[in-house]
């Protein structure tokens, strides 16, 4: 029986068949890796290296500040030749550390090699899993390890491993699931292991049929875990709207999965940390999908963390003539980047290129009161009046219809007649309401 | 006829009598001195004190919660006035504050990295990369500081940046915490050389974003009275307790030192020229 969906949502054009059918393929290590420092929500990790510096593959080149924060390893071995400021793709520019690599790809000691993963406890695992860097790899980039570490207070009784990929374009997820579904089910029976929990869905939207049968020929001879086929809708895979469809449970405003008791993981993720646990490998590169009309030949690329776009836009037949508009992200909740000196992080799961045709300038209007927004809102918010009190500036009143539980997904904007930019609205309340906090102390 | 007028008359001395009481009962005693200084603020309820308006401030300037001087806008004449409401003394401050934007990068002179096509704030411009323009530290022109000024004080010149008119200007310093950017600084009214700049980046990457910004050559620290300008992280800062003649201003290599005429149109001119003579 098919799910019933959460409320509201939408049905953008997905374009996926663009890579969908592209096999992943290893890209060739560039010339230069520009490595973040901070590819983490929370805390920004510490920097540990300085120009002049060899790295090996695998070694830590940033360590963790605070609970709320992972470490950072270098991609590859070679020569860190700068640290200086590149543009981030999440719309910031922040301190990254440039290296050339050495051509050897030697891994640092104690780096790839395998364990055996059967008697370790939860506890070690977490521990694994932190030291690897591991983060939210769909694109919020959390750290992974607090998210397996609830108080004791809420207890996970379900684990979510989310193969939904409802963004448009993207066929990262569904590529991995589709070539590597023995490693993302042990990562993710790592995850029930350090939870304790006894149920895991892995849960993939139905625009993926051969993705949702190979994770239900690897899940087939697993107890407790089953592959759920959801209807494609948009943000399916964001993480409260999922775990609405799939128990049922609501997220209260402002809480986490957590209180719901639901751990949500993505596929990526969990296969990250199959990596990690039985072979000892740092999160240094994730599949990355290189779409869009505006690029020659759409790919899956294997990527190492670092690697410029410029880079894998070359590794892809380059751009086509008219091409306007680079996303880091999908066209969705995506980033358009200014400079193709941006480098994949451990959040990126693609970026799509788009023509001029395809990218039109607008002038937003005043807001019409049509509705539409509250209508697909999945966060039952009122976007329309939430618009409105910002453009007043009254963010006391944009905090009172609750602008902090926006996930930015878009539908709003997307189906505005006004062509009015609602997310854009609703971040700059958020930064305001920071503010104000931050000035209340 | 006559029992209506009777009874009415009984009724009405009856109300009186009531309200006479009442008035003594419940009487809400008013410091004379609250409203004599609710006269004498500006009366704008800008809320640049911290407190939600004018009379609110009154008040607590009546009991002795507040300093005399605790409005900015008023400035000196407005705190003289209440010190003598108050029959205290007032020194005063020594002039009032304006506030300057630090930027003199227009659209002219300033590079800009990418084509911005969103919300026309600073605040929502600066959520993407900082905005658009190339130097991280230059105004983005979108009028934040214009909206949040009570007194219409600053004007969006055409060449893409905010100009403080220092008549206007009241020193609320409401413009100084909105900027995104934190380039509106308060300056003393009667100083008339500036440094239009706030990068902090070193001198070739400056070059590179901005033909008016601060280099960090120095020449200006050396130019001035001892102490007068300092560098900080590569930023000529000037200290504006100390005078500074406005011949320094020519030893700028990148017209960033402005010096200001009495009349404002021509610092506008000398910014939208973006320095070059």
């Amino acid at each position: 029986m098919p799910l019933r969906s959460f409320f509201g949502g939408v049905h953008p054009i997905y374009n996926k068949e663009l890579a969908s059918g592209a096999a992943v393929e290893e890209m060739p290590l560039p010339k230069r890796l520009v490595v973040h420092f901070t590819q983490n929500l929370g805390a920004p990790p510490e920097p540990l290296v300085k120009k002049g510096d060899a790295v090996k593959k695998g070694q830590v080149i940033a360590e963790a500040r605070g609970f709320v924060s992972v470490p950072v390893h270098a991609p590859t071995s070679g020569m860190v030749k700068s640290v200086d400021v590149f543009p981030h793709p999440v719309g910031t520019d922040l301190p990254a550390a440039v290296i050339e690599p050495d051509g050897s790809d030697e891994w640092a000691a104690e780096c790839n090699v395998e364990r055996d993963s059967t008697g370790l406890d939860g506890e070690a695992i977490k521990q694994i899993v932190f030291e690897a860097g591991l983060v939210g790899m769909g694109g919020a980039a959390f750290p992974t390890h607090v998210k397996l570490s609830p108080p004791e207070n809420k207890p996970i009784d379900l684990l979510i491993i989310n193969g939904a990929e409802c963004e448009p374009y993207l066929t990262a997820d569904h590529r991995l699931m589709l070539e590597r579904p023995a490693g993302i089910m042990e990562g993710a029976m790592l995850f029930a292991r350090v939870l304790n929990v006894s149920e895991t869905i892995v849960a993939i939207e139905k625009n993926k049929p051969e993705s949702i049968e190979a994770m239900r020929a690897a899940a087939a001879e697993r107890e407790g875990v089953r592959v759920e086929a959801l209807d494609v809708v948009y943000p399916q895979g964001a993480e409260k709207q999922l775990i609405f469809t799939l128990t049922r449970r609501r997220v209260p405003a402002g809480g986490l999965p957590m209180d719901v008791g639901v751990l949500v993981q993505n596929v990526g993720t969990a296969y990250a940390a199959y990596e990690a646990v039985r072979f000892s490998r740092p999160l240094i590169e994730r599949i990355v999908t290189v779409t869009g009309s505006g690029i020659k030949q759409p790919a899956n690329l294997l990527t190492r963390i670092g690697t410029t776009f410029q880079d894998l836009i070359t590794q892809c037949g380059g751009l086509v003539n008219d091409t306007g508009k680079v996303i880091s992200g999908g066209p969705m909740m995506g980033v358009a980047q200014y400079s193709l000196d941006a480098s994949v992080t451990k959040g990126t799961s693609g970026i799509v290129l788009l023509r001029r045709a395809e990218i039109p300038q607008f002038v937003s209007d005043a807001c019409i009161r049509c509705g539409r927004c509250v209508r697909v809102c999945p966060m039952t918010l009122n976007p329309s009046a939430l618009s409105i009190f910002i453009e007043r500036m009254d963010f006391d009143q944009a905090a009172e219809y609750n602008a902090n539980d926006c996930i930015e997904c878009g539908c709003c904007a997307y189906v505005c007649p006004s062509r009015r930019p609602m997310v854009h609205h609703f971040r700059r309340a958020k930064a305001e309401l920071r503010k104000a906090a931050r000035k209340a102390g | 006829m006559l029992t209506a007028i009777l009874s009415l008359a009984a009724l009405a001395l009856l109300a009186s009598f009531g309200l006479a009481i009442a008035a003594r009962v419940f009487a809400v005693h008013v410091d004379p001195k609250v409203e004599e200084i609710e006269e004498a603020l500006p009366g704008a309820n800008c809320g640049a004190c911290g407190l939600p308006g004018c009379s609110e401030l009154a008040k607590r300037i009546a009991e002795g919660k507040a300093e005399i001087d605790a409005c900015p806008v008023g400035g000196e004449s407005v705190a003289r006035a209440i010190a003598s409401i108050m029959d205290l003394s007032y020194a005063g401050t020594g002039g009032r504050s304006v506030a300057l934007v630090m930027c003199g990068g227009n659209d002219q002179v300033a590079a800009k990295r990418f084509y911005y096509n969103g919300i026309y704030d600073c605040t929502s411009a600066a959520l993407l990369f900082g905005g658009d323009k190339a130097c991280s530290y230059g105004c983005l022109g979108l009028r934040t500081c214009a909206g949040v000024c009570p007194f219409g004080a600053i004007d969006m010149l055409p060449s893409g940046l905010a100009l403080v008119n220092p008549d206007v200007c009241t020193g609320c310093t409401k413009c100084v915490s909105a900027c995104p950017k934190g380039i509106i600084k308060m300056v003393p009214a009667d100083r008339l050389v500036h440094i239009l700049c706030s990068s902090h980046d070193k001198g070739g990457k400056v070059r590179k974003t901005c033909k008016v910004g601060c280099i960090g050559c120095q020449r200006c620290v050396k130019e001035a009275p001892e102490g007068a300008i300092s560098m900080d992280e590569n930023l000529a800062v000037i200290d504006y307790r100390l005078e500074i003649p406005p011949d320094v201003a020519e030893s700028c290599p990148m017209n960033t030192i402005v010096v200001q005429g009495g009349d404002v149109g021509e610092t506008v001119t000398k910014v939208a020229a973006g320095g070059e003579e």
